[in-house]
């Protein structure tokens, strides 16, 4: 068990772990970041979605090592502040949550996209968040909500 | 049905047995509730006769209690203004924290944030069953909008009071009672300000018209959504405790099987593990859920069970494996006029078979509790939908009387009646026992696939009769395993045989959304298709021409004028509809789907509900509802399924077991009919029954393949289709 350092929301974490320990255990458990949900741990659910370099990643199937040296950002480090991401702002306001439980890998899959993709079409929004699964059946609100961030972010930037 | 026991546990705790009474209204000291509340204003409200009976187990009364009534529901006003308000009901996705705050808040003409809701504490709250059988709506929206104008109306007379006038001049409004003459007000923070007043009121004030709310039945953002889009909010499974152990609980082969022998030596070498054998519990509890595992994996364990049966022959199994007539009960059975005479004499007659496999709820957070012990005193915060019956799994797993269990529900990742029991509370539970420390124990994906409990198989042999005039002359039904909800048929037929034959299942299995009701809808709703085909009649005309019931002859003819059922279809188009009432609500879904001749891909094109649950009270919660569950239907209509052969369960992960994803979901719509002059009724469960027939008809209308089996999509694949 060696140390670790990870760049995590901006902050530096040092810790003491595997190296083949999933991502997911390590901020759950070693870092107290809970938002992060495990719902599967075989990459299927997409409840534990995380950027790494601004891209969404299964942190159940990352081990630590391999996430060394990288920006990690997870659902706690995405509003600036008391300010929400355009996407957290955008699943509020169009009610995309039942249970809640998929919505942080939701928003996350959402970034990912989003950060690609500035206006993405229906098939591009299904491709992309296909391996998120919402088992409440919020599909349809979640796609509303993609929809209404990406006005958000592009009446953000225009 | 028969709970059937089934845990590797020597104590068996019960498991869907939904009516178990508790005993006291009051678990706490009563002093040190009232302490914990602090000053301020606490009003109860009791139930009626009728409603106690019904709603919190008749049984249940503790004699030391001074409150005289069955007490339904209870809010308190601090002195700081802050109102708390106690339910049993508790929140898996149902978005009741803020319904039932809205509620409130219009009765007690008290602001939103000014109103935190306690839910499902046990030692807090009044006692509740749980939270199933689309019963909120109804029942506690009800008895929350009492308490909350009983609380208001004594708001009234303590400033009518204060200032000597009559309280009927006097009005209360965001938080405040004001006098319009005199210009007067006080807050509630105020009125209630050094004060200590308990009351409990009967429940009958006279509550605000719907047509006069301002505040409920509008649609308001989730209460607390912003500690949801930020990750903030902490689920069971995110529960933490200083010192806390991580547990794993070492599971046998099979179902049923008995533990022979454990070596544990190499397992308890592991620094800090800690393991458990007792009867045929076998766990460990580890620092990390790393070495927790590592140590379950060293444990060398021997497990023996008998030869079970298989999916593959589940369908002959639950025939041939009823359980006898003496343990069944008399409801489990109707008949009027004689079927067999008119069977046996009809010239146009038909004969089925429909089959149901057994589905999972996979709720996406799997089971998880946290256990704490001081001295013998036990506290346990776990995702339940019925916390007081986890409690007296507790009370009885410990010998420990249910005072010293203290059961808590952080708002958890759904449940859809697949988290009725508290095997994980239970767990977590020996083990922090044995550590003598907190212990948290998280399903794995695979445990929770195999050691919750299903929703139930089936096989449905229908029998029936029609005349020249297409009129149903005899119904015969026969439904094994699945349940006897919804079994009754709603179309008028003179001679009927009804029976549901309760099964010696080979699987555990439970509550779930809708349970039998979608198997008997499927059965019936398929059959009356294949009756109209015989008989070249249009479905939705037959149906209705067998059909007197007023509101359920609406939604079918109101949804077919929405959907386009009379329009021409496009080729290779096939439209299919199918109806039903269940919970009290009344619904028709009309499917399209369009199969592509050269791929042989079958698509679903829309999905369209026609539904009445009586007086609409919040068109947009209801409206996510409907589609919700039409969207939960679609899973076990087209792929869900459970896989198992001799105690095991084969597809025991998503990548094997298939949920709707993104690209399943097709355009889905509703037509909601306000009926203002009937009340208002759950939305839950009744949208979801006609999912499944309706697809298979219009899979039908399409390709002129019958399919007669849940889920249909692996039908598909013998004829060269396949849905995509
Ligand atoms: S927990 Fe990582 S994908 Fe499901
Ligand atoms: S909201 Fe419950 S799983 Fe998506």
């Amino acid at each position: 068990m060696g140390e670790t350092t990870l760049q995590i929301n901006g902050r530096q974490y040092q810790f003491a772990a595997d190296k083949e320990t999933p991502l997911l255990t390590v901020l759950r458990e070693l870092l107290d970041l809970t938002g992060s949900k495990y719902g599967c741990g075989e990459g299927q659910c997409g409840s534990c979605t995380v950027l790494i370099d601004g891209k969404a990643r299964r942190s159940c199937m990352v081990p630590v090592w391999a996430a060394a040296g990288k920006q990690i950002t997870t659902i706690e480090g995405l509003a600036k502040g008391e300010q929400l991401h355009p996407v957290q702002q955008a699943f509020l306001e169009e009610g995309a949550m039942q249970c809640a439980f998929c919505t942080s890998g939701m928003i996350m899959s959402a970034v990912s996209l989003l950060n690609a993709t500035r206006n993405p079409s229906e098939v591009e929004i299904q491709t992309a968040m296909q391996g998120n699964i919402c088992r409440c059946g919020t599909y349809p609100r979640i796609v509303a909500a993609i929809r209404k961030a990406a006005t958000l972010l592009q009446g953000a930037q225009s | 049905m028969t709970p059937k026991p089934k845990m590797p546990f020597t104590i068996e705790p019960e498991r869907y047995e939904l009516t178990a009474p508790a005993s006291y209204v009051f678990q706490s000291d009563r002093r040190e509730f009232f302490k914990f509340l602090g000053a301020g204003l606490f009003i109860a409200t009791a139930f009626s006769k009728a409603e106690a009976s019904q709603e919190s187990g008749a049984a249940r009364r503790n004699p030391e209690d001074s409150l005289p009534q069955e007490i339904s529901a209870w809010l308190h006003i601090g002195e700081d203004g802050t109102v708390t308000v106690f339910t049993g009901k508790v929140e898996v996705g149902q978005n009741i924290r803020t319904s039932l705050t809205q509620a409130v808040a219009e009765e007690l003409k008290a602001p939103v944030q000014s109103i935190r809701l306690v839910m499902g504490d046990t030692q807090l709250v009044p006692f509740d069953m749980g939270t199933f059988g689309s019963r909120t709506t109804p029942i506690m929206n009800l008895q929350l909008r009492r308490v909350s104008s009983a609380a208001r109306d004594v708001l009234l007379a303590m400033a009518a009071k204060q200032w000597n006038v009559d309280p009927a001049r006097l009005h209360a409004e965001d938080g405040m009672i004001a006098d319009p003459q005199t210009k007067r007000s006080l807050s509630y923070a105020q009125l209630v300000k050094g004060q200590q007043i308990a009351q409990v009121v009967p429940a009958e004030d006279p509550l605000i018209l719907p047509t006069e709310w301002t505040i409920a039945g509008k649609a308001l953002p989730k209460i607390d959504g912003r500690d949801f889009v930020t990750g903030k909010h902490r689920y069971p499974s995110d529960q933490q405790l200083p010192e806390m152990l991580y547990g794993k609980v070492v599971r046998p082969r099979a179902f049923n099987a008995t533990l022979v022998s454990a070596d544990t030596t190499e397992a308890e070498k592991l620094p800090g593990v800690i393991v458990v054998r007792d009867g045929n519990f076998l766990g460990v509890a580890a620092p990390s859920s790393a070495t927790a595992e590592k140590a379950a994996s060293l444990l060398r364990a021997e497990w023996k069970a008998e030869p079970q049966p298989s999916s593959k022959e589940l369908f002959e199994y639950l025939k041939q494996n009823q359980l006898p007539r003496g343990e069944r009960n008399d409801n489990s059975r109707f008949e009027s006029g004689n079927v067999d005479t008119v069977l046996a004499s009809a010239t146009r007659q038909l004969q089925q078979t429909y089959n149901v496999n057994y589905i999972a709820h996979a709720p996406l957070e799997p089971r998880a509790a946290l256990a704490q012990w001081s001295e013998d005193h036990l506290t346990v915060w776990t995702g339940t939908q019925r916390p007081f019956g986890v409690r007296s799994e507790l009370a009885t797993a410990f010998h420990l009387s249910e005072e010293k269990v203290h059961v808590m529900m952080p708002d958890t990742g759904s449940g859809y009646g697949g988290k009725h029991s508290g095997e994980c509370a239970i767990e977590a539970a020996r083990l922090a026992r044995a550590a003598k420390r907190p212990v948290k124990v998280v399903w794995t994906r695979e445990e929770e696939f195999t050691w919750a409990y299903f929703r139930p198989a089936g096989v449905i042999d229908v029998r029936s009769a029609v005349g020249g005039d297409g009129k149903i002359t005899a119904w015969e039904f026969h439904n094994y395993n699945s349940g006897a909800a919804g079994i009754r048929t709603y179309y008028e037929v003179p001679n009927q045989r009804i029976e549901f034959h309760p099964v010696n299942s080979p699987l555990r299995q439970g509550s779930y959304r809708g349970l039998a009701a979608t198997a008997n809808h499927f059965a019936r709703e398929v059959h009356m298709d294949e009756i109209a085909y015989s008989l070249k009649m249009d479905p939705l005309e037959f149906r209705i021409n067998n059909l007197k019931e007023e509101r359920l002859r609406a939604v079918f003819a109101e949804g077919a004028k929405k959907f386009g059922w009379a329009a021409t279809k496009p080729a290779n188009h096939g439209f299919g509809v199918a109806g039903g009432f269940e919970k009290l609500g009344y619904v028709a879904t009309f499917v399209e789907v369009a199969i592509s001749r050269s791929s042989g891909d079958i698509k679903i094109r829309r999905i369209f509900t026609a539904f009445d649950c009586g007086a609409i009270v919040n068109p947009d919660g209801l409206r996510n509802q409907v589609i919700g569950a039409n969207i939960m239907g679609i899973g076990g209509a087209l792929f869900e399924a459970v896989e198992f052969e001799n105690g095991r369960v084969l597809n025991n992960l998503f990548s094997k077991y298939r949920v709707p994803r993104f690209s399943d979901i097709p355009p889905l719509d509703a037509l909601l009919i306000d009926r203002k002059d009937q009340p208002p009724v759950g939305a839950g469960e009744a949208p979801i029954v006609g999912v499944a027939p309706a697809i298979s008809n219009a899979i039908f209308d399409a390709t002129g393949i019958r399919l007669r089996s849940l889920p249909l999509a692996p039908l598909l694949v013998p004829h060269g289709l396949r849905l995509s």
